[in-house]
């Protein structure tokens, strides 16, 4: 287990250190620097800026700076930004940088701010994706072949199909504006949290349905399940006690993609609902151009992504005790 | 030899030669031709190829249909709101637009009107063509007077069309000191100031450009009515679903080769050689694989677009090009992981240990032993990851970061629809129809991939 938490974390390193690096360097490379804009500024103010923000250093130095706990900067940002703050002491130590395009801000306290917008709405799409998902995907296989079990089976296929922003269309047409049920938009009701988290989660309860149901049906057929209806267990405890903890391995297994995909998901379905989330930062920060913003979010996920993968992969061990971690 | 052992040999013989006859009329069914035959047997992804070859075929002959511009046509001042034009009355045309410049504020509406009949007079004794008249403006002001005809090849002056010489030999006689002369008196100041034709299309490559006069020659300018309604620049939404159609063939088509020639390659080669060189790579894959793609690809093709000049200018990529060899990045780990577990798989097997032996080199034995073993499960995946990249596609174009107007995909008609969205119009049919066009292609795609995985699944043999 330790082997095996260890040997992740070093490839966790290689791969943030890789995100960091190649957009490091991709990110300097554009021409005419962040600052560059239609207005030609004052060739003072200029300086200044690329003092503050360290262009003027050679490559090495800036990358080295961005990255390390050392800080290179000899309080010049504090003589130069005026803030009284120790800017910028690198990413390894949790500081990701002055944001390029909004002034005053920080890239953490951007992210500080829209981070939880982006978990509540996150967690709330996947919870319901696995409860929907999850009691669908039962009913479905023990009911087989009936009608419901034709249903369930033709909306998960069209729910994975359909793309999110589609259906959020859609819904949007039938409930906020034919029908004035739902707002199409906004944040801080509860009743804005409705529509985005359903759109969002939709494809995921879809496909837990799906990995449930022939997971219910597998285990179904399985020797200890007959043992345990044969010696007069009620149906409900065979179902919930047996059958789940065996058909559900699929599911969790599950979990690690579909966190990923509710954050991609997000970005879209934050920017169609207007919630102020980090999706929302991240699309305007690529179409602005604001590359620490960018890429603090693209760093912020790919650490989230790998800690939810890591947590359902010792989740599994911990539910099936036949598969080792160290032996993977 | 008696007559009754002849007769006993005959009838054996006979009874050998219907015994081959009927064994070779058995065929022995190839994997090809099982998986070929269950496909078929399948409802759901039959019906899923056809459509599918249908939208592909409506796809890459989309200039021959006679549909209206996909392109905002640039008429009128004011907006057009998005319509839902029943389906008999005409809706956009291509254009040739006289444009006239009002060189000192037209006095009084009235005088307008008579000056834009004035025009439409000109150009229709110089045409033989009724034109519409539009009004442009600038900041409120009006500046322009378009005089508008339906598009047609003998009026583009790109086409070697005389129609700026017939309409200014028209207007010397009724133009004086820059004044346009009106019948029943009065004067408006105004210039001609060019003609503009719009066969509302963006630059299109060679092959498209045939199919589009081919299309001339065939419908001359007859073309439908808007069948599905316009958008709210007045654009065809028919023609748009059928054009961003296009862009999702092309994300499939190149999604599909960097799968093939990265994915396997890489895969073939790490499973091949095993030991550290397989370590290697596949952790090469790994750590990609945990990065959340979608973030790293919008990232770069924000940078990308930064150097969208050098690009065109030094390699000849245009923003499209670059665009499709991103999102093709993304596609080919899960193919390479999928092809090294197949190569493994087989690698100890019989036959290839038979072709060792036979002195058959590495890239031999992969290539005709190793590879077209793969190429069932290579298929199967590539029908899954096709669906998967005309998401991503439509997600970035969505986001305004994929393709850029004029062109049209899929992903910028679903965020064309949101946007126009409001409580007190319901445009409810720019939502639905591109959302039937996306969703029923993912579903054919996703069911047909289903159904070819069941297909080439020894297992299910039967």
């Amino acid at each position: 287990m330790i082997r095996f938490l260890a040997r992740r974390f070093l490839w966790f390193g290689v791969a943030v250190l890789a995100v960091v690096t190649v957009s490091f360097f991709l990110m300097r490379s554009v021409r005419g620097g962040p600052f560059s804009t239609e207005r030609a500024l004052h060739p003072a103010i200029e300086h200044n800026l690329a003092a503050r923000y360290h262009l003027d250093w050679p490559l090495w130095k800036q990358y080295l700076q961005y990255i390390g706990p050392l800080n290179l900067d000899e309080g010049r940002a504090r003589l130069l930004g005026g803030d009284g703050s120790d800017l910028f002491g690198g990413v390894l130590s949790g500081d990701l940088g002055p944001s390029y395009r909004y002034r005053d801000y920080t890239v953490n306290a951007i992210l500080a701010q829209s981070l939880p917008v982006s978990i509540a709405l996150g967690a709330l799409a996947l919870s319901w994706a696995l409860l929907l998902g999850v009691a669908a995907g039962i009913a479905s296989a023990l009911l087989r072949g009936g009608a419901l079990d034709a249903v369930v089976r033709l909306t998960a296929t069209i729910g994975i199909a359909l793309p999110n922003f589609v259906l959020a269309g859609l819904l949007i047409v039938a409930l906020c504006f034919t029908s004035t049920w739902l707002p199409p938009a906004g944040w801080g009701r509860l009743e804005h949290l409705v529509l985005p988290a359903f759109v969002l989660g939709a494809p995921f309860a879809a496909y837990v349905a799906r990995l449930t149901r022939s997971g219910v049906l597998e285990v179904l057929s399985q020797d200890y399940v007959r043992t345990a209806v044969a010696k007069g267990m009620p149906p409900r405890i065979v179902v919930f006690r047996h059958v789940l903890r065996g058909a559900l391995l699929p599911v969790v297994s599950y979990m690690g993609p579909a966190a990923a995909g509710v954050l991609t998901g997000s970005l879209v379905v934050e920017k169609i609902f207007a919630i102020p989330g980090t999706g929302t930062h991240f699309v305007n920060s690529a179409l602005n151009r604001d590359y620490t913003l960018a890429m603090g979010v693209t760093l912020l996920y790919t650490v989230l992504v790998y800690t939810l993968n890591l947590v359902v992969d010792v989740a599994y061990t911990l539910l099936d005790p036949r598969i080792s971690l160290d032996e993977a | 030899m008696s007559l009754s052992t002849q007769r006993r040999a005959l009838e054996l013989s006979g009874a050998l030669d219907t015994a081959l006859a009927e064994a070779a009329s058995v065929r022995g069914q190839g994997l090809w031709q099982d998986a070929r035959r269950r496909l078929h047997a399948n409802f759901t992804a039959r019906w899923s190829l056809r459509f599918l070859l249908v939208l592909t075929f409506v796809a890459l002959l989309a200039p021959l249909w006679p549909l209206p511009s996909p392109m905002a046509l640039e008429l009128a001042e004011v907006p057009q709101a998005p319509r839902f034009i029943p389906p008999w009355l005409p809706g956009w045309k291509h254009r040739v637009t006289l444009h006239f410049h009002l060189t000192e504020p037209v006095e009084s509406r009235e005088l307008l009107f008579r000056a834009d009949s004035a025009l439409a007079g000109i150009v229709t004794l110089a045409t033989r063509v009724q034109p519409e008249v539009f009004h442009g403006s600038v900041e409120g002001r009006l500046e322009t007077i378009e005089v508008a005809l339906p598009y047609r090849e003998e009026f583009d002056p790109q086409r070697g069309s005389n129609i700026e010489e017939l309409v200014r030999t028209q207007l010397a006689g009724k133009i004086e000191n820059g004044r346009l002369l009106l019948r029943n008196g009065g004067a408006v100041a105004l210039a001609y100031a060019g003609v503009t034709a719009q066969n509302g299309y963006w630059e299109l490559n060679r092959i498209d450009q045939l199919l589009l006069d081919l299309r001339y020659n065939l419908f001359q300018f007859h073309q439908t009515n808007s069948w599905l309604g316009t958008d709210a620049k007045g654009r065809d939404l028919l023609a748009r679903v059928v054009w961003g159609s296009r862009v999702s063939l092309q994300v499939a088509v190149a999604a599909a080769l960097v799968s093939l020639v990265i994915g396997v390659v890489w895969g073939s080669v790490a499973g091949w050689l095993g030991g550290w060189v397989d370590t290697l790579m596949m952790r090469v894959v790994d750590v990609l694989y945990s990065i959340p793609f979608l973030f790293v690809v919008i990232f770069v093709i924000t940078i990308l677009s930064q150097y969208r000049a050098e690009l065109a200018e030094n390699f000849g990529i245009g923003h499209l090009t670059a665009f499709f060899a991103v999102l093709g990045m993304v596609t080919w780990l899960s193919m390479a992981r999928v092809v090294r577990g197949q190569v493994i798989a087989l690698k100890h097997q019989d036959f290839v240990a038979a072709a060792r032996l036979l002195g058959a080199s590495h890239t031999r034995i992969l290539w005709t032993h190793l590879l077209p073993n793969c190429l069932g499960v290579v298929i199967v995946y590539l029908t899954l990851t096709i669906p998967s990249v005309m998401l991503f596609e439509a997600f970035l174009s969505f986001l305004g970061l994929g393709v850029e107007p004029p062109r049209v995909s899929w992903g910028l008609l679903a965020s064309d629809s949101l946007e126009a969205l409001n409580p007190l119009a319901t445009t409810w049919w720019l939502v639905l129809w591109p959302a039937l066009a996306m969703g029923s292609t993912l579903l054919a795609l996703n069911a047909l991939g289903d159904g070819l995985r069941d297909a080439l699944d020894p297992k299910l043999r039967s």
